[in-house]
């Protein structure tokens, strides 16, 4: 029922970005073929009238959206030969191991320095790691990840500086670090908000008071209910992830589908940009909805109606 | 004499604040004998519980105690963490106020309750679980096979408390110690939920302390009665005894405040005037001094202590009533 109900949002929501995704694209200003140099006039038009941008604005408006009911997202403009599907096809699969390695990474090491933080709270440990996490939020990944290069590629010479060289994992490691770093800076301090609240609840005491040893007081009491705002978060997270992919596969040069959407944004690629919006959005909103059935799986009040 | 099950001796709780600490008890001394059922009574603040909780190492991280807890005469009061877990939950078993925030919420009360015994009676899974399903029959909860399987906010508040009885007596206790377990629940409930701790206490050699506000759930269950007030304990004796002539001024207030089916509905209760004392700043002398009616100049200077008046009475003031 709750999956139904979510489900019957998520498709007027999917319309709703197909449709401000392309009003919005065709209000920016210039076109794809200014950029080709001194085309004729009947030229252009010949080029315009091919892709039906000579029809009317609600007409063009009507194409891409019945096309895009069948799966079609059309061809895209700049891309000569090529499907605005095939480069997603090309794309997706890199920008989607990228992600999820982050996200992985962001979950295992967020977790683990937010649990670390909890149990030293104000110690030394604590403050360290919480000052990092400040600094993870508040630098933006465009700024970490031309430092990351420096250091590691240029300095070090330790890792390639970009490239994706058929997913060479030493080709990864920089991309999924610059990726993750803001999330496990955001994961850390909500796992250390969750169990610092838990540490000091009263099921805790009694958990304590029935003489169990800490350890299991930590996994068995603590940490599954610690990490319940945690998994309300992973949507978010992937959003975050997603978002950022865009920037930083165009600094590492890595041919994901980010990369296609900010060349086809900065080309007025119409089709091409309207493709990944909703490709994107379509699994931004199904990732929500997975976290949200997590959160269900993890918390029983959720999963048994209750409240 | 029989060697008393809990001996505590100059006990006091202080907790820190910015730079200052709170004394929340204050040189609580007094026995838990075998197979006796204490009543400990006192208003919110007054250091009741944390006199316990400090005895069973489970004060806030601020908190810190100082004086002797012991438990068949092993000292247990700071004790290492490994020493207190194979007493807690085992010989020490404890009920808390609040039944529904002090269950796991995301684990099955199956579960919660068979760990106890998985670790302090070396059960397996198995065994622990029948154990489990025993404890929740003992508490006489209905569908007892059914109710392993619920949540805690699966159930009534009576049942969770039920629940919490079943968690401190799962493993056969020496003592168990019961902090307000009726306060956060109707007055139907109360009274079935005190007739089963009677029960229990009738059946099993258990020693209780019955820590509460609430002078009528002592009168028909304990034995014997401590009255605490601003962390200092100021009067202990027979529940019978207390009842029928109090020595401290302070007690023979709360009886006079006790209401009774015969009292007139058109006249007040009586009430002790004034507010009960605020920790952060306790006076030199007597606690109660200032809303006392029998105070004299001594009783701001000086502060009274727990005094033996008989074998078994013993008050803590300067000018006590001469009890009848």
């Amino acid at each position: 029922m709750f999956t139904l109900r979510r489900l019957a949002i998520a498709l007027p929501t999917l319309f709703i970005i197909a449709t401000a995704s392309f009003f919005l694209m065709r209000a920016a200003p210039g076109g794809p073929f200014d950029a080709e140099a001194d085309l004729e006039p009947a030229v252009l038009e010949n080029i315009r009238a091919a892709y039906d941008l000579d029809k009317p604005l609600l007409e063009q408006y009507w194409i891409y959206l019945t096309n895009a009911l069948s799966g079609d997202f059309g061809p895209s403009l700049v891309y000569k030969d090529f499907g605005v599907n095939e480069l997603i096809a090309i794309g997706l699969p890199i920008s989607a191991k990228l992600g999820l390695l982050a996200m992985i990474v962001a979950l295992l090491l967020g977790g683990l320095c937010g649990i670390i933080a909890a149990l030293r709270q104000n110690g030394i440990i604590d403050h360290i790691i919480m000052a990092l996490a400040m600094t993870g939020i508040a630098i933006p990944s465009f700024v970490t990840a031309p430092i990351l290069v420096l250091f590691f590629g240029l300095y070090l010479k330790l890792l390639p500086v970009a490239g994706w060289n058929d997913g060479a994992p030493a080709n990864m490691v920089l991309p999924i670090i610059a990726l993750a770093l803001p999330q496990i800076a955001i994961i850390a301090r909500l796992m250390r908000g969750g169990m610092l609240e838990v540490l000091q609840s009263n099921f805790v005491r009694t958990a304590r008071a029935k003489g169990l040893r800490e350890s299991h007081v930590i996994l068995r009491h603590v940490m599954q209910t610690a990490a319940i705002p945690l998994v309300g978060y992973l949507g978010p997270a992937l959003a975050g992830i997603m978002t950022g992919s865009l920037v930083i596969e165009l600094i590492f040069n890595l041919p994901g589908v980010g990369r296609y959407f900010v060349q086809g944004a900065l080309n007025r690629d119409y089709p091409l940009v309207m493709g990944v919006v909703v490709i994107y959005g379509a699994l931004i909103i199904a990732l929500n909805l997975l976290s949200d059935l997590a959160y269900a799986a993890l918390d029983p009040r959720v999963r048994r109606g209750y409240r | 004499m029989v060697e008393p099950v809990l001996k505590i001796r100059d006990l006091s709780v202080s907790f820190a604040a910015g730079d200052q600490q709170l004394a929340a008890v204050s040189n609580v001394s007094f026995d838990l004998n075998e197979e006796e059922c204490l009543g400990i009574v006192g208003e919110s603040g007054s250091g009741k519980s944390q006199t316990f909780l400090a005895a069973l190492g489970l004060l806030a991280r601020n908190g810190r105690a100082t004086g002797s807890v012991l438990y068949r005469g092993q000292e247990i009061l700071n004790a290492p963490r490994h020493e207190l877990d194979e007493l807690r939950g085992n010989r020490l078993g404890m009920v808390f106020q609040d039944a529904l925030s002090g269950l796991t919420p995301t684990m099955r009360i199956g579960q919660q309750l068979a760990e106890s015994a998985e670790r302090h009676l070396g059960m397996s899974p198995a065994e622990a679980r029948a154990r489990a399903l025993e404890m929740l029959e003992i508490v006489s909860i209905p569908d007892p096979a059914q109710r392993l399987n619920a949540y805690p906010f699966e159930l009534s508040g009576g049942m969770r408390q039920r629940v919490m009885i079943a968690l401190a007596m799962i493993c056969k206790p020496d003592v168990l110690i019961a902090d307000e377990p009726t306060t956060a629940l109707d007055v139907t409930v109360q009274a079935q939920i005190l007739r089963l701790l009677d029960g229990l206490k009738r059946h099993t050699k258990t020693s209780v302390v019955m820590i509460t506000h609430d002078l009528a759930v002592v009168a028909g269950l304990c034995d014997r009665i401590l009255i605490m007030y601003g962390g200092r304990p100021v009067e202990l004796g027979a529940t019978a005894e207390i009842f029928s002539g109090p020595l401290h001024p302070y007690t023979a207030g709360l009886l006079r405040s006790m209401p009774t089916l015969s009292i007139d509905p058109e006249v007040d209760l009586p009430a002790i005037p004034g507010q009960p004392p605020d920790i952060s700043q306790l006076p030199a002398g007597c606690a109660f001094a200032e809303r006392c009616e029998r105070a004299s100049d001594r009783c701001l200077r000086e502060d009274p202590l727990l005094t033996a008046r008989t074998n078994a009475r013993s008050v803590a003031c300067h000018f006590p009533l001469d009890g009848n």
